[in-house]
């Protein structure tokens, strides 16, 4: 036997007591009673970069690459690298990228999702690079809100302890 | 289209699950048809977005089960944010293409059951999980970056132009835009006052949109539509059937789709689309659409817009129902679907072209009435439970054209007086894929 969990008219205030004892009763303006349990849900994933490996693997070696069309007449360049060109559909090859770039456009996440809440506010950017036709999204650090606008030059930082993740380079005002 | 239903769109239902809420939807949609009745429908296209949500699989054939359509056929869409919008259209083609007589298309969302925070996790994971995710996956963060450079390329480079200290005219492009972008927020919000289905109607001012929390710069809380539970039906028949059903349908004369990269890093810089009225001499230096423009828009309207015989959707439409996500990106379809020139949104807001006439916004809208936006709220104020928020368009258009807004919200005040035609917008991603679907009276 199980006492009835407790009744709330409040939803917002459910929450709290599924972390207190994972069990509360909600009753709606109608009277309606609903039994709200606690459902955690987590999983691990085995995630391969597969053919974007390269660009993580450069990262932890201080590179950052974009792809090429290999395909003479094409030759787009990518700055998130693709392994196939989205214009004539050929194969790329890895093309280093300048490590200095422009902001081509920004913003600051004064809140963000739940696995990025803590590190806010965080400024992410979409970078320019010369002789590159597309853009890399990328976070900026050493910059505040007030500090940024389209254009401003900004150059490449490398995670000393990579973690095979996106954020393992990010940019900063070139000084 | 010969009938719909919605549920009230709310924070969160703990009363009803997702069966419970499609099925109320679905009963508001046939009580009253006496012809219509469970027997007469063929099948079933039915749309959620996230299976992350619901934690629960193959939660269409739930809805299926509960409704009791069993052995009938049926298909579940899912397409990010435009779901609903696939939804629709996919209802559509099951009839266009004679395979069903009688379809009925459904739509839900329980976006509830987790914390808002981890409701935007689920949300950014509809973004590449290699590239843009890890980085701080955070959709109103895509959609300020988008802003910030639609403001740079239009409000820089024009209102701002004669500016010549590059930080300061960005800075005053930015606050002319947000100042704009409120407007927009006054109007969806205030139009939902008289929509008993909305989630937040409330009258706001312009300081308050401004001065509510920043959560991306430039964009604050109130300019961003919210999570949000609930459920749309619509039923969708061939002509003759619909006779039988109604004496006021609505028939759907255009659709289209469009799609664009899934990352907006990707996005090419090439040359615009044109619509029948615009000219190639409008465009000469935009690079087109970069991170400013959804091309997916302009490609959903241009088909939609070619199969319906539109050639100006100014003139030719009485009011649209668009996937205002954030107020930004209203203004950014206004232009993606013809309404106004590249570039001209923000002056199609400060002319009062969206708005609707008789209300007071509190500032002057001195050509209200001219082509009402998002007349129920939209998303920014009714709330966005992702797989039903097409369909929902789909019942408020409906409604609409129907003359029945009266009828269904116990308040004939957004009740435009002579809708004839109309359009339905539904967007997903940061762009990636849009529908665009016409709808017509079908009576005299």
């Amino acid at each position: 036997m199980r006492p009835k969990p407790p009744v709330y008219t409040h939803f917002r205030e459910i929450q709290a007591e599924l972390d207190k004892s994972g069990a509360a009763i909600f009753r709606d303006n109608e009277g309606v009673e609903s039994l709200i349990i606690r459902y955690p849900y987590s999983i691990n994933y085995i995630h391969s970069y597969a053919e974007d490996s390269p660009f993580f693997l450069g990262l932890a070696d201080g590179k950052l690459r974009g792809s090429r069309c290999r395909r003479p007449k094409c030759r787009f360049v990518y700055a998130t690298p693709r392994s196939h060109c989205m214009v004539c559909g050929a194969p790329t090859e890895w093309y280093d990228l300048p490590y200095e770039g422009r902001i081509h456009s920004w913003t600051t996440c004064e809140f963000g999702s739940e696995a990025f809440l803590k590190e806010t506010p965080y400024n992410l950017a979409v970078v320019e690079f010369d002789g590159v036709g597309s853009l890399l999204l990328a976070r900026i650090k050493e910059a505040v809100r007030d500090d940024f606008y389209v254009g401003m030059p900004v150059v490449a930082v490398f995670d000393p302890n990579p973690k095979y993740l996106a954020t393992d380079v990010w940019f900063v005002p070139k000084k | 289209m010969v009938t719909g239903g919605v549920t009230k769109f709310a924070k969160a239902h703990p009363s009803m699950d997702f069966r419970l809420m499609v099925k109320r939807a679905y009963d508001y949609a046939l009580k009253g048809m006496p012809n219509l009745t469970a027997d007469r429908i063929d099948g079933t296209r039915i749309s959620y977005f996230s299976d992350h949500f619901t934690r629960q699989l193959k939660a269409a054939s739930m809805v299926q089960d509960y409704l009791g359509m069993n052995p009938k056929g049926s298909i579940r869409l899912e397409w990010g944010g435009a779901t609903g919008g696939e939804c629709f259209q996919a209802a559509y083609e099951a009839i266009a293409s004679g395979r069903m007589d009688v379809v009925l298309g459904a739509g839900f969302e329980t976006m509830g059951r987790v914390a808002t925070w981890k409701g935007n996790e689920f949300i950014a994971l509809a973004s590449d999980t290699n590239f843009d995710f890890p980085l701080g996956g955070f959709y109103t963060g895509y959609y300020a970056l988008m802003v910030i450079r639609h403001i740079y390329e239009y409000l820089r480079r024009g209102k701002f132009a004669g500016v010549r200290d590059e930080r300061e005219a960005q800075r005053l492009a930015i606050a002319e835009g947000s100042r704009i972008m409120s407007l927009v927020s006054v109007k969806n919000h205030r139009n939902a006052i008289h929509n008993p289905y909305a989630q937040y109607p409330k009258r706001l001012s312009v300081e308050d949109v401004l001065n509510s929390e920043m959560i991306s710069y430039p964009l604050t809380r109130e300019q961003i539509c919210t999570m949000s539970e609930g459920a749309a039906v619509v039923v969708l028949c061939d002509e003759a059937r619909a006779k039988e059903f109604t004496d006021k349908p609505v028939r759907i004369i255009g659709v289209g789709t469009g799609t664009d990269t899934m990352r907006l890093a990707d996005r090419p810089f090439g040359k615009v689309p044109l619509m029948p009225h615009e000219r190639k001499s409008d465009y000469e230096d935009l690079p087109y659409p970069g991170v400013h423009s959804f091309r997916a828009g302009r490609a959903a309207g241009l088909e939609a817009y070619k199969m319906a015989g539109i050639a100006n959707p100014n003139t030719q439409l009485d009011f649209i129902e668009l996937h205002d996500a954030y107020a930004s990106s209203e203004i950014q379809t206004y232009e993606d679907l013809g309404l106004c020139r590249y570039g001209k949104g923000y002056d199609f807001v400060e002319t009062g072209d969206p708005f609707l006439k008789g209300i007071d916004y509190g500032f002057p809208t001195p050509n209200a009435g001219s082509i009402p936006v998002n007349p129920s709220g939209g998303l920014i104020a009714c709330g966005h439970p992702v797989g039903a928020t097409g369909l929902m368009q789909g019942v408020f258009a409906f409604w609409q054209l129907q003359g029945t807004i009266g009828k269904h919200f116990g308040d004939a005040t957004l009740q435009l007086p002579k809708a004839r035609r109309g359009a339905i917008h539904s967007h997903a991603g940061t762009g990636s894929a849009v529908t665009v679907s016409i709808l017509e009276r079908g009576f005299k």
